[in-house]
């Protein structure tokens, strides 16, 4: 064995070890919640303060839980693509979160860009946030028929997410 | 301070100021002291998932802010520190721990270092002891020993 071959092979493995590292995104944090149940809450709608949300009433249905807020710049990069999604004939239902918004800002916003949601649920302070782990708008939870998070997107929804992660997951999760 | 530093703590900044200052921020429940204390020394050992080079003691970004004020609520129910720090590992991860806990997939983080320290004694070691085999001794015979008397007396006249 030449001298050099066990430094070469040190070398070369540190390269790789850098190489992956480097390419792996700090931002992406896997989130310890999917596969656990959704966390209950009560908040009232954004649309009607009388009303309150929880997520037990979406017990039974296979459902996309999407964080967003009007001062999110990448929301308005999603969102196109969740309003398109909703219109297609077997698209499973939306709720937003609006996240730490003014309720006034917050359905200026949907007027202007559409409404996808079913119902957006208003969490002023963050708190509903907090306890699903939210830490970059937007982000979004698909929640099974028993109220189980199978799929946590953080930041926006791609065409490419939608297709190759979310709607296979939702085809198997609804038969 | 260096460059770079000085432009992650701008660009750490920026994004914490980039959200817009929201409507209310929760009021501090109440100043105590004691209750403060503990809150740094959670905080300080927590990772801020917006600004991830920061703690949560130190960022300024808005979750950060809220976080904190989650921490303190804890805090004044009671519960211990490790409470309050499962309590943020069950929702963000154990990346927000800037301490991880020992466990079969942390060894390696825990024990790396170690290992890579026998590895390096071991091959040093190694090293050594094989550089001490290729100092191969053979005495002076009796007339290279003269001569070398010889050599050394002229030396000193």
């Amino acid at each position: 064995m030449n001298k050099f071959t066990l430094p070469l092979i040190g070398f070369v493995a540190l390269v790789a070890l850098l190489a992956v590292g480097l390419n792996l995104n700090p931002r992406e944090v896997p989130s310890p919640l999917v596969g656990k149940p959704a966390p209950d809450f009560k908040v009232p709608h954004l649309h009607d303060p009388g009303a309150e949300f929880s997520p037990k009433e979406m017990l039974g249905k296979v459902w996309l839980f999407n964080v967003w807020a009007s001062w999110c710049v990448s929301c308005r990069e999603e969102h196109p693509i969740i309003v398109e999604y909703t219109k297609r004939p077997d698209a499973i239902p939306v709720i937003g979160l609006n996240y730490k918004d003014k309720r006034d800002d917050g359905q200026r916003w949907l007027a202007r860009f559409g409404d996808p949601y079913v119902l957006s649920a208003f969490d002023l302070d963050g708190r509903v946030g907090i306890n699903y782990g939210v830490y970059g708008v937007p982000e979004t939870y698909l929640i099974d028929k028993q109220g189980v998070i199978r799929f946590k997107q953080i930041g926006p929804i791609t065409p490419k997410v939608l297709e190759e992660k979310i709607l296979p997951l939702v085809k198997e999760l609804n038969s | 301070m260096n460059l770079s530093l000085k432009l992650l703590l701008a660009a750490c900044a920026a994004l914490s100021f980039s959200l817009p200052v929201q409507a209310k921020e929760a009021a501090p429940l109440a100043e105590d002291p004691v209750v403060e204390k503990r809150l740094i020394k959670i905080s300080a050992e927590l990772r801020c998932l917006v600004c991830q080079n920061e703690s949560l003691a130190g960022s300024q970004a808005e979750l950060a802010k809220d976080l904190r004020e989650e921490v303190r609520g804890l805090i004044k129910e009671g519960k211990s520190d490790r409470e309050v720090k499962d309590f943020l590992v069950s929702r963000y991860g154990e990346f927000v721990l800037y301490r991880p806990q020992i466990k079969p997939t942390t060894y390696l983080l825990w024990g790396g270092p170690f290992l890579l320290l026998f590895i390096g004694l071991f091959a040093l070691v190694r090293f050594l002891k094989q550089r001490s085999k290729m100092v191969v001794d053979t005495p002076l015979s009796d007339e290279e020993k003269k001569r070398a008397e010889a050599l050394l007396k002229d030396g000193q006249s």
